[in-house]
């Protein structure tokens, strides 16, 4: 028995171990990150120091009034996309979720079984054509192409639907009906607004990939104000960027990676959650 | 009159999914289609002069199946596994361990919230931070000179092995903790009932783990690989910034979708055409994998839920 317990103990320690060194790994970047971005040029030649200083307002500043890098346009830029493709990814997908789920027709079954089947295939294959398309279209160089796709989100879909599948009481549509309400109305304002849970964690996870979305930006976007963040740090990458104040580098990385570090800490119970409930798939 | 009411709701079904297939139809299908149009197309550009489109049948099939081919491929699938299995080993191992009761993780809600948070991190800008950090006078070599663990900076970048493992300890760290959390899932979904008859049949956790946890998590472990898979064949944000699009050295990080990716800015739409459509069939058949398992998961799900159905009606028609 002591010898069972010693193991646990053993164990537990173990455990906890291999935790806090992975936990260690996931921080030390971003730890270095900001305290860099807390130094000025002359600071980081000097090497490594593992305690802020106080050049953080200056590095900002020389960000945010930065010509070349105009990064407070590309974040302005990356909230419209992001928002916009958050909004409408979730309403249409949860509309599609919704018309297949509750309607009887013809095409049902084929509709939802192309859907699933083009489930997973990734966006690169069809870049040729949908670039030359955005083209033809007059849409090269504007947001819209980043933006108006995620109407068909094949994976929000499912989940949208998986959610109705559990949640929704067909006898709440059939009441509503009963009351005179029409089927878009009954969708708007009943449907949805039950859908708010699955909503809220889609519209997370769609709007952190349209922020971090590097791929179909840079195949269609080309001048420096519709830039979004990931577009600007390629360019920081691809600039002579040896020569550069180093603090307004890391700085830049700070700007746009931040900002969703911190909506994660708010939000991160909600997110786990979410990511547990799409993982469930047994 | 009940009949002609169900009719008129169908159209309500079309309306309510036309978005979605109007949408796909435009940026997907139509771009689908004339990429493979275009893959039996000579059209590039040298220089300023524009060469074709003139068709060439599958020559451009041919041309791209060449040496390069195999090489990024290759590289491809180097960089997906090497981040790939320790992804999976640690996640399995952290999933194991935060359900396990008898190991009273402290703060397992702080580990499962940072473990996670890489995920969300701009993939371009963490690469870009990677490039700093471990430059060769990057804080790293900093850190590592002043502990006197090195004697000189080391060139992380500047050898093959170096950018290879940099590149997959970004793709492990960005995707070990939503692993965690899937896998984690996928085991509480357990009965706790299997675990408590094992442990009282003396069983030890590892046993109870490669007997009882794996073999009854396999499906959802085959979706992580296969979807994993499809992530590895997209790979393009952190080699590509980590290397200025370059995939040096001497392109032994150069990824099959930053070919696609320079092909498409050359432009040469023939030879990008050609590699679009390899990479759809690859992709469609791991495609069908997805759905074969998805939907077969699907139906079981339906059919429980009609025999809950009948039982319902049955009890209810009891009580009438």
């Amino acid at each position: 028995m002591a010898s069972k317990n010693v193991s646990g103990i053993a164990r537990s320690f173990i455990a906890h171990l291999v935790l806090i060194i992975l936990a260690f790994m996931c921080l030390f970047f971003f730890y270095i990150l900001i305290i860099n971005s807390t130094c000025s040029h002359a600071d980081l030649q000097k090497g490594f120091s593992a305690l802020p200083k106080d050049y953080f307002g200056k590095n900002f500043n020389a960000v945010a009034n930065d010509g070349t890098f105009p990064m407070m346009k590309g974040i302005g830029n990356s909230i419209i996309v992001s928002s916009l493709c958050a909004a409408i990814c979730t309403y249409f997908s949860a509309l599609t979720a919704y018309g297949l789920y509750v309607y009887d027709f013809k095409l049902k079954k084929v509709a939802f079984t192309f859907i699933m089947i083009i489930l997973v295939m990734p966006t690169q294959v069809t870049a040729l054509g949908f670039l030359r398309l955005i083209t033809n279209m007059g849409l090269y160089d504007t947001l819209i192409p980043l933006i108006l796709p995620s109407i068909a989100s094949p994976a929000v879909f499912y989940f949208m639907y998986s959610y109705l599948q559990s949640n929704l009481q067909l006898s709440l549509v059939e009441a509503a009906r009963i009351d005179g309400c029409s089927e878009m109305r009954i969708f708007n304002k009943i449907i949805f607004p039950i859908m708010k849970p699955a909503v809220a964690v889609q519209a997370i996870f769609t709007f952190v990939g349209s922020w971090n979305n590097y791929f179909v930006p840079a195949l269609v976007l080309q001048s420096k104000e519709k830039a979004t963040v990931p577009i600007l740090i390629a360019t920081l990458r691809g600039a002579d960027y040896m020569n550069f104040d180093m603090g307004k580098v890391y700085m830049m990385i700070t700007v746009a990676i931040v900002p969703i570090i911190i909506a994660y800490l708010f939000l991160s119970k909600f997110i786990i959650a979410g990511v547990a409930l799409g993982g469930v798939k047994e | 009159m009940k009949k002609a009411k169900s009719i008129s709701r169908a159209k309500y079904g079309y309306l309510f999914i036309l978005p979605f297939f109007v949408t796909y139809f435009i940026f997907s299908l139509i771009p689908l289609l004339d990429t493979i149009r275009y893959s039996f197309y000579e059209y590039y550009r040298s220089g300023l002069r524009i060469v074709g489109p003139s068709f060439v049948g599958f020559d451009n099939y041919i041309n791209v199946m060449g040496k390069d081919f195999f090489t990024y491929m290759g590289n491809t699938f180097i960089l997906w596994i090497i981040g790939f299995v320790p992804q999976i080993v640690i996640a399995l191992l952290l999933a194991s361990w935060f359900v396990d009761v008898r190991l009273k993780i402290r703060c397992e809600q702080f580990f499962k919230v940072v473990i996670y948070l890489p995920n969300l991190i701009m993939a371009s800008a963490f690469a870009m931070l990677f490039f700093t950090l471990f430059s060769t006078s990057g804080p790293v070599n900093n850190i590592l000179t002043g502990l006197g663990l090195v004697k000189g900076p080391i060139d992380f970048m500047g050898t093959p092995v170096g950018t290879r493992l940099l590149i997959a300890l970004m793709n492990f760290l960005m995707w070990f903790g939503n692993t965690t959390i899937m896998l984690m899932a996928a085991i509480m979904g357990i009965s706790p009932d299997i675990f408590e008859a094992a442990s009282i049949d003396g069983c030890t956790p590892r046993q109870s783990f490669f007997h009882i946890t794996l073999p009854l998590i396999r499906p959802i472990l085959t979706y992580t690989l296969i979807t994993s898979l499809i992530g590895g064949l997209q790979m393009f944000d952190v080699p590509q910034i980590l290397t200025n699009g370059q995939g040096n050295p001497n392109r032994t990080s150069y990824t099959l979708i930053m070919w696609l990716n320079n092909l498409l800015r050359a432009p040469d739409y023939g030879r990008a055409g050609a590699l679009s459509v390899y990479l759809f069939i690859v992709s469609g058949i791991l495609c069908l994998v997805v759905y074969k398992m998805v939907n077969g998961q699907d139906n079981d799900a339906k059919a429980e839920k009609k025999a809950a159905k009948k039982r319902m009606k049955a009890a209810k028609g009891g009580k009438n």
